[in-house]
């Protein structure tokens, strides 16, 4: 069974934990990892720097950019992750742009991501109609399942296209912005939580972006199935370095 | 200069066109180097675009042809375009440039637009566009300042919000269309991000467009982005190569010059200019980009020599990356020019070779932009200098019959010139 999918049936608020692979070392992306699961996060999305990241705030802009400069790039990424199931056990995801992707070959990129275990990706600039019409095929030859976002302007009718074509679980944007702008829920993230949840979907859900502490993981997961930290994370890696990693998911749960 | 007969005509026939065009996107067989149904160009262009955008660039797509279509949507931009931005532009036989090159070379005077260029004819269809979709906040980007003035301009024109991003590089180096914004009422936000320049300034474009999904819209200032961008602001800017056939049929006789030239950076002028052409084999296409300091310099933006197909601004195009993916920067001497990836119908012109496809250096194109100064008295813009410049480069027989978009005038690049030749 799919990492992922054996993680969401444990039935518990899940904590992901999004990062820039490359930043702020080059070589700190094991290390981040294994501190990651032994501090108690359930997932990770490991963030593939792209020079031009649409979806992103301020802060992953920086680390995208810092990562490019220390010199990352996919394949080195693969390199890294090659021996990572001897000491990581948790479902890694990859979360990067569509481009890098293409130029590495969206096949090979999918071999290789087999190849090191990866469990899932998530491209926001893929569109659903691209994937299922040219890429879907190969994602599932790969044991791969690819994760779609939805957001607050997202109708019902292409909310449920979504969850027919989603295997793991729909990642719910949690207002209308980029990464790392929010600080905090509001009446109109609670009634959009409640609103998604209300819809009986068959995928779990999992809140991301404008999530950075305990209060804002708790409003998030009230009525979902976990939530996805990435700038507030990378902020306190840029201050703390590793040391502090383990303190920052105690202050979450 | 076309006569009132004609123009009048002329708006008559824009709107047959649209229609007719719009019905020929339901007949594809004959459409080979138009868009079809799913917004491709070949394999090129596309929405890929995060989900977060879906509903604005949605809305979008199922409007856009149907608004276009309107009576009164036709009857305000015709007015509008014919009123307030002076067209028709002149088609101008340039004698002496013609006896230099051996040749007949008309200029498509799209530099007597208002606000200097042809980047208004867009802007123009686009915040009627937004008008009717109910939008109250405009935003947009730019490298020089041009598209920037243009969208300024009509917000000015119809009372609404604008606020344009600029890379932090450009906006030091574009001083007086930063002013000119501001005078225009516009708030102008430096782009900070990456390289400080075009692509960094459209980046935080599309990142405000998703921070504000419903009243916003985003007014794209070339043929890129996710579609129907590229359709849309093709579709505003033919109206050059519509009034280039009724212009050169008064002239010559004859509707379909032997080949139409255009300078390609995103690849508006050119899209405009080629548009009534695509179809039609016997004219011949050449767009000409920029060198830089030479194709192989390290510093260009000859996007059809250097690029490879990737996802660029939601588009699937040509345009200039790294090996692992990461795009690059390019370099022109025209910020016009000055953008890493080209229009998916450019670059599905230049992979079925439909489309020439010539670079320009630097240099070439100053030279050509002084040229037309001292042979027409017309000083260019040197993005238009780099499509001048083809006449050093390639030789014409005497009879063809050659139309050259001037795309814009040279007062922005006055600083440039001054520079380079030392005034």
């Amino acid at each position: 069974m799919n990492r992922i999918k054996q993680k969401l049936s444990e039935n518990k608020k899940l904590l992901s934990i999004y990062f820039t692979a490359g930043y702020p070392k080059l070589d700190d992306t094991v290390e981040i990892l294994q501190q990651l699961e032994k501090s108690g996060v359930d997932m990770v999305e490991i963030g593939l720097p792209f020079s031009d990241p649409l979806a992103d705030g301020p802060t992953i802009q920086a680390s995208s950019q810092e990562a490019l400069k220390n010199g990352m790039t996919t394949d080195l990424l693969f390199q890294q992750l090659k021996d990572v199931r001897k000491i990581v056990s948790i479902p890694l995801i990859i979360m990067g742009y569509f481009n890098p992707m293409l130029q590495f070959g969206v096949e090979n990129f999918c071999k290789k991501c087999a190849e090191v275990s990866i469990d899932g990706l998530i491209l926001p600039d893929l569109p659903l109609a691209e994937y299922e019409e040219h890429y879907a095929e190969i994602f599932k030859k790969h044991g791969l399942l690819n994760i779609f976002l939805i957001t607050p302007q997202t109708s019902e009718e292409r909310i449920r296209q979504i969850d027919n074509t989603s295997e793991g679980f729909i990642y719910m944007v949690s207002s209308a912005s980029v990464t790392g702008s929010s600080d905090g829920f509001g009446k109109e993230q609670e009634s959009y939580f409640e609103r998604i949840a209300s819809m009986k979907l068959n995928s779990p859900l999992i809140v991301g972006f404008g999530i950075s502490d305990s209060k804002s993981f708790q409003q998030a997961t009230k009525h979902t199935n976990g939530a996805i930290i990435g700038s507030a994370f990378i902020k306190m890696l840029s201050e703390k370095g590793f040391a502090g990693i383990s303190s920052f998911i105690k202050s979450i749960r | 200069m076309a006569n009132p007969n004609t123009t009048q005509y002329s708006i008559l026939n824009t709107q047959y066109s649209i229609l007719n065009t719009q019905y020929s996107i339901l007949n594809t067989q004959n459409m080979n180097y138009n868009v079809n149904e799913k917004g491709y160009y070949g394999e090129f262009g596309g929405a890929y675009i995060p989900e977060m955008l879906y509903p604005n660039v949605e809305e979008l797509r199922q409007n856009y042809l149907k608004v276009m279509a309107e009576e009164s949507f036709q009857k305000e931009f015709h007015e509008l375009l014919k009123d307030y931005v002076g067209r028709p532009t002149p088609l101008y036989f340039a004698k002496r440039l013609s006896e230099k090159y051996n040749t007949k070379i008309y200029l498509k005077r799209e530099d007597l637009c208002h606000t200097g260029a042809h980047k208004v004819n867009n802007t123009i269809g686009q915040i009627l566009m937004a008008k009717r979709l109910g939008k109250t906040r405009i935003i947009a980007e730019t490298g020089a300042g041009q598209h920037g003035v243009a969208t300024a301009t009509v917000c000015a024109l119809m009372g609404l919000e604008c606020i344009v991003f600029m890379g932090d590089v450009d906006i030091k180096r574009q001083a007086p269309n930063v002013a000119r914004m501001k005078m225009l009422g516009a708030k102008v936000v430096p782009a900070t991000s990456g390289s400080k320049t075009l692509k960094d300034a459209t980046n935080e474009a599309i990142r405000d467009w998703i921070n504000n999904p419903v009243d916003t819209h985003y007014i794209i200032g070339s043929v890129v982005g996710p579609h129907p961008y590229p359709d849309m602001v093709a579709r505003f800017q033919s109206v050059v190569s519509e009034e280039i056939k009724l212009q050169l049929n008064e002239k010559e006789g004859r509707e379909n010059p032997d080949f139409v030239v255009a300078c390609v950076g995103g690849g508006s002028n050119a899209a405009g200019a080629f548009y009534h052409y695509l179809e039609t084999l016997e004219v011949g296409i050449i767009a000409v980009e920029a060198a830089g300091k030479g194709v192989d310099s390290g510093e260009s933006a000859a996007t059809s020599a250097l690029g490879k197909v990737g996802i660029i601004h939601g588009s699937k195009t040509l345009l200039m990356q790294t090996a692992d993916g990461q795009i690059t920067e390019p370099h022109s001497i025209s910020a016009g020019l000055d953008y890493p990836g080209v229009g998916p119908m450019h670059a599905n012109l230049f992979a079925s070779g439909r489309g020439e496809f010539i670079s320009i250096t630097d240099d070439e194109a100053m030279e050509a932009g002084l040229e037309l100064c001292k042979l027409e008295g017309i000083i260019p813009a040197i993005e238009s200098s780099h499509a001048l410049a083809i006449f050093e480069n390639r030789k014409f027989k005497k009879d063809d019959v050659i139309v050259v978009n001037l795309s814009g005038r040279g007062d922005k690049d006055l600083d440039t010139y001054i520079k380079y030749f030392n005034l």
